[in-house]
């Protein structure tokens, strides 16, 4: 600990950089988000003042977008959403789930039950009292037939839900899963009064800490301090202008000139430049986010995990963290648990680029003459095209011939992904391990991109999911990670950090590294000092 | 010859014009030779300020910004041009078509031209490209014929003045063919106009090119060309940092030279004598 | 006069075909392109089963051609439909869009006509002075930058540097006119500039080209001032040119300057074309891709009957 004190100090007098406290922190295993040394200086100090207009720039927006949460897909969506509502419950920055709609709940032994106890005397926006008829109802909009809901998959394991009163909703599980509060903590899954439906939507009622006055899908969204907000100590601005920029340069520019306060993606190439912007500070966050290249088991000869092995030697992590990130990020483990989250296997042995080893498995196949078709398009994300090109010279050295198949961005996630045999790809994250492995790594997952199928690894996750002892479930997700690491079907080169930048007035606790903008929760947890 | 005649007559801004589109050709042609690099070489920091070893500094990811502006003018040169000479083939021909046997081959000329052009060009680009697939062949063509509508309007307008004028109904009234017409009168009358628009063209193409780069299409990375240059570096502007301005200055300094020979050859086509 | 006044009826009529024919491209070009809204708007996050529900309830499931004829029924009743992804009527989208396009491009215009034509004229008349290679230097400069360019540099400039205009111009209806008017500063120099010199280039070319006729040595002979035969005679006789390469210049201001909407933050038209096109939102990309045409078909006409008045030859065609 003393060293981190030392780094911290070191840190604070300016003897290091930001990027090397990070780094130095973090090679001491500790997680860079957590010390508080990486706060500004105004904000370790200041109790959270009200008032203010906060703007924020931020990318994604699009004309087609729509407040309906089953279609909620942009980050400015995210974000305006949890201005205006809330979930049952909410996920802080150390990956906890915490009470905020539900004041508490519990489950059957087996997780297979769950008993969420309303907050009660809560308003929407509209006046309308909250009850468990608006809860059934919203998370109900998310499932049946007619769903159209990108939330769908994960709530597939609901059985039924039923009210008991008015302050109780209980969901019934075909299986036990322990970490069902962390799903109800998605921001699809937000409150919404009961009955709504078509262009109600897009009023925005909630029972957020802000009420949306004035919403135009990917250009402009102005909301207002919700006077009667429930909530303690949280959404201190007057009033939250977001507005969708999506050039780079408009939005440094809107930042540098006072115009904005808050700015989403900065330009890894130009992060140095706006580090030395006076009045500008800038964030590393890591998340869960990382970078995915699966392959299809189905197809040969994809199903010799020797080629899988030698796919995953001959990538070398650290020069794509250092090329492609500029160092904003970190060398994934072939398994998609991040540091971050909860169960992360820290002593699992990273892999390495190792050529000859690569060339070894490679030989072992009889696959040194193939020619292994990767394809990528910059809609993966930004920079796929080149770090496949990388990667090819990279594999180059262990003899493997990588051909680099160009795309069209237009289309990629329905014609590419999951559709050719080895392709580039990107996962936001999960909050928990179990989550993650769920959505795209289990047997039958409609995301599991591999159709990667291991008998054990699938017994440990529904071993894992029902388990509330931590120590045990910290022993399980271990193995998965490590079955995953030398068995499944994707490289996993590397988890990126989100890199943003706001004003230097601005306040603001712990960042979250659980989405872009502290969790997309900037508007209610940050505040001008 | 003629030509060395007419350039020994040529004023000196002509020259210039000259040698300033005749040393773009140079470093377009020995670029390999020159360049101290190689074109997608990473050699160094971003946006390095000119040194000694980097004489105009570096790129947005480090690459020798010299290296890559001599590579870019093979890349830019080369595509504009094969656009412009293929949009201003197919355009004029049908432009002075158009005009001279007028009646329904007119009518259905300008009227797939009027749809054409009236569907907003990026828009337009944007959805071919996408449908098309985006390579620098099918770039060449969609862009070309996308040019060409323009020329066609301009061409087909120029020849129906010239069409009027009674020269041109002399000739017709001796029996000359649409052909001959096109050729002998038409052309070499609306030639001052059509020689300004391909100056203008020219350069329009690797700003079209540039603001499809913008959107995410265009001539793809790590291919070196102007347009994408200044995209690709135009954030440093905002820093206060000018590498955007060295392949921003090079279309500039081309387009200038290309627009001084055209303002020669407009002062001797016109021939007027001051 | 009559014959004017036929051809415009002629030309309008045109106009509703050439509409037509361009619905049918845009809604085939749309289909044409990999994957729907559906599948776009779900991304990553697309189910099968949730993308066929999706398409249900926006009745994407129904033919093509159905579907256009459905859509062209409501046209003809008046209705332009919704916006297939978030159910807005498509009017409440466009309008204000629409409006703020046009007074972005009026705005541009009012600026970069005549000081293009002035220039022009002015070079045309010195012409090959020190006068006229500056001119032409410096706007062939300006039109070397791409748009995008020329706007980050104003930005640096005049925004950051010098701290006189906003940056970004995301007008709303909470501004007065002269709130906007401001906010429009930079936006609107830029597409000047943009503009400007196409526009002065044709002008000078024109009446460099009319100078040599023979009606001009004779206006010259008869001891008419220089200025006057240039400004009365030439520039007059030169109008056909000019006024097309205007009408195309207008044209571009309405329609194309997407880029300088992305740049500036302006909500105009450009910008919710592109972003329907690329999410698939076809009532959408329809309206916007009519009005783009249908301001270009009447510039276009616009055009060519001021041609016809200005050239007494073309009055009386044969």
């Amino acid at each position: 600990m003393s060293k981190i004190k030392e780094l911290e100090q070191l840190f604070t007098k300016g003897k290091i950089t930001r990027r090397d406290f990070i780094t130095r922190v973090s090679a001491l295993g500790f997680m860079a988000a957590v010390s508080p040394a990486l706060l500004s200086s105004t904000a370790k100090a200041a109790t959270p003042k009200k008032g203010g207009r906060f703007i924020i720039g931020i990318t994604g927006g699009s004309t087609t977008d729509s407040m309906d949460p089953a279609t909620l897909t942009s980050n400015m969506n995210q974000n305006v959403n949890w201005q205006i509502r809330n979930n049952l419950v909410e996920i802080d920055h150390n990956f906890n789930a915490i009470p905020e709609l539900a004041e508490s709940w519990d489950s059957t032994p087996d997780a297979k039950v769950w008993t969420f106890k309303l907050r009660k005397g809560i308003e929407f926006h509209n006046g309308k009292t909250m009850t468990a008829e608006d809860v059934i109802f919203s998370i109900n909009h998310h499932l049946g037939e007619k769903s159209k809901s990108a939330a769908k998959a994960y709530l597939k394991s609901i059985k039924a839900i039923k009210a008991d009163g008015k302050h109780e909703v209980i969901f019934e599980l075909s299986g036990g899963s322990a970490d069902f509060p962390f799903i109800l903590g998605d921001y699809h899954l937000t409150i919404c009064p009961a009955g709504t439906e078509g262009l109600e939507w897009e009023k925005g009622i909630g029972t957020g800490g802000y009420i949306l006055e004035s919403w135009e899908p990917g250009v402009r969204s102005f909301s207002k301090r919700n006077p009667n907000y429930w909530k303690e100590g949280r959404a201190h601005f007057d009033e939250i202008e977001t507005l969708s920029i999506v050039d780079t340069n408009a939005r440094t520019n809107a930042l540098k000139t006072g115009r904005i306060n808050y700015m989403d993606r900065v330009e890894l190439k130009t992060v140095h430049l706006m580090k030395r912007m006076p009045g500008v500070n800038v964030s590393a966050i890591t998340g869960t986010a990382h970078y995915t290249i699966p392959m299809r088991l189905d197809q040969k000869p994809y199903n010799d995990n020797n080629v899988r092995m030698a796919l995953k030697l001959a990538v070398n992590r650290e020069q794509l963290v250092k090329q492609m990130l500029r160092g904003y990020g970190e060398p994934g483990n072939d398994h998609p648990i991040a540091p971050v989250n909860k169960y992360y296997a820290k002593d699992l042995e990273q892999r390495k680029y190792d050529p000859e080893k690569a060339k070894f498995y490679m030989k072992k196949a009889g696959m040194l003459d193939h020619t292994f078709n990767l394809h990528a398009a910059d809609a993966a994300f930004a920079g796929a095209v080149d770090a496949a090109v990388l990667m090819k010279e990279q594999a180059k050295k262990a003899g493997i011939n990588i051909n680099v198949v160009r795309e069209p961005d237009d289309g990629y996630w329905s014609n590419v992904w999951m559709k050719k045999e080895w392709c580039m790809c990107y996962w936001g994250g999960r909050p928990t391990e179990d989550m993650m492995f769920s959505v795209a790594y289990s047997d039958g997952a409609p995301w599991n991109d591999t159709l990667w199928k291991n008998d054990r690894f699938n017994k440990l996750l529904i071993s894992a999911r029902a388990e509330l002892d931590k120590d045990k479930r910290r022993k399980l997700y271990w193995e998965m990670q490590e079955i995953c690491r030398n068995d499944s079907g994707t490289i996993v080169p590397m988890f990126n950090q989100m890199v943003e930048a706001s004003s230097d007035k601005l306040a603001h606790g712990p960042i979250s590294g659980h989405m872009a903008l502290d969790g997309m929760r900037t508007p209610e947890r940050w505040w001008f000092a | 010859m003629a030509f060395f005649k007419l350039l020994r007559k040529s004023p000196i801004i002509a020259r210039i014009g000259l040698v300033m589109i005749l040393l773009n050709i140079a470093a377009a042609i020995l670029a390999p030779v020159i360049a101290p690099y190689s074109e997608t070489e990473v050699v160094g920091d971003v946006w390095m300020p000119m040194s000694s070893e980097h004489l105009l500094g570096t790129d947005h990811i480090g690459r020798d910004m010299f290296t890559r502006l001599l590579y870019g003018a093979r890349n830019t040169i080369a595509t504009a041009f094969v656009i412009t000479m293929f949009s201003f083939a197919v355009g004029i021909s049908c432009g002075f078509f158009a005009a001279t046997l007028g009646g329904w081959s007119d009518l259905i000329l300008s009227r797939l031209v009027d749809i054409l052009m009236a569907i907003p060009v990026l828009i337009f680009a944007l959805v071919a490209l996408a449908i098309v697939g985006n390579s620098i062949p099918k770039l060449v063509v969609v862009i070309a014929l996308l040019d060409s509508t323009r020329v066609y309007r301009l061409s087909r307008a120029v020849a129906m003045d010239i069409e009027v004028v009674e020269y041109v109904e002399a000739a017709r009234l001796r029996g000359e063919g649409t052909w001959w017409l096109m050729r002998h009168e038409i052309l070499p009358n609306a030639m001052p106009p059509l020689v300004a628009e391909f100056g203008l063209r020219f350069c329009f193409v690797f700003l079209f090119i540039a603001a499809l780069s913008f959107l995410g299409l265009g001539i793809q990375p790590p291919t070196a060309d102007w347009g994408g240059m200044v995209r690709e570096n135009s954030g440093a502007i905002t820093f206060g940092i000018f590498t955007p301005l060295w392949p921003a200055g090079a279309i500039a300094f081309l387009t200038v030279g290309v627009n001084f020979i055209v303002d020669w050859f407009l002062n001797v086509a016109s021939g007027l004598q001051d | 006069m009559d014959s004017v006044f036929g051809l415009v009826v002629k030309r309008i009529g045109m106009g509703i075909l050439t509409l037509f024919a361009i619905s049918i491209i845009f809604f085939m070009g749309v289909e044409a392109l990999p994957g729907d809204l559906a599948e776009e708007i779900l991304g990553q996050n697309a189910l099968p089963e949730t993308v066929a529900a999706f398409r249900k309830e926006l009745k994407l499931d129904l033919p093509p051609h159905e579907r256009y004829f459905s859509w062209l029924g409501d046209l003809m009743k008046g209705d332009l439909g919704k916006s297939l992804a978030n159910g807005r009527p498509v009017v409440d989208l466009v309008g204000w869009r629409f409006a703020n396009t046009m007074f972005l491009a009026i705005s541009a215009a009012v600026i970069a006509v005549p000081v293009a034509i002035l220039l022009g004229i002015i070079a045309a008349l010195y012409r090959n002075s020190l006068f006229d290679r500056a001119i032409s230097i410096a706007t062939l400069s300006t039109i070397s930058f791409p748009e995008f360019f020329v706007a980050y540099i104003l930005i640096a400039l005049l925004s950051v540097q010098l701290i006189i205009f906003p940056s970004i111009s995301n007008i709303n209806d909470q501004m007065s006119f002269w709130q906007k008017i401001y906010a429009i500063v930079l936006p609107c120099l830029t597409l000047t500039l943009v503009v400007v010199a196409h526009m002065m280039r044709q002008t000078r070319a024109a009446i460099i080209n009319i100078l040599a006729s023979p009606f001009i040595e004779m206006a010259r002979l008869k001891g008419i001032h220089r200025t006057r035969v240039i400004v009365m005679h030439a520039f007059l006789n030169a109008l056909s040119p000019v006024i097309n390469v205007i009408a195309l210049n207008l044209a571009y201001l309405v329609v194309g300057v997407v880029i300088v909407e992305v740049v500036f933050v302006y909500p105009g038209l450009g910008q919710l074309m592109v972003d329907s096109v690329s999410k698939r939102d076809i009532p959408v990309v329809q309206a916007c891709g009519l009005i783009f045409a249908a301001v270009y078909i009447g510039l276009n006409l616009t055009a060519d009957v001021l041609s016809i008045i200005s050239n007494p030859r073309l009055r009386n065609p044969r």
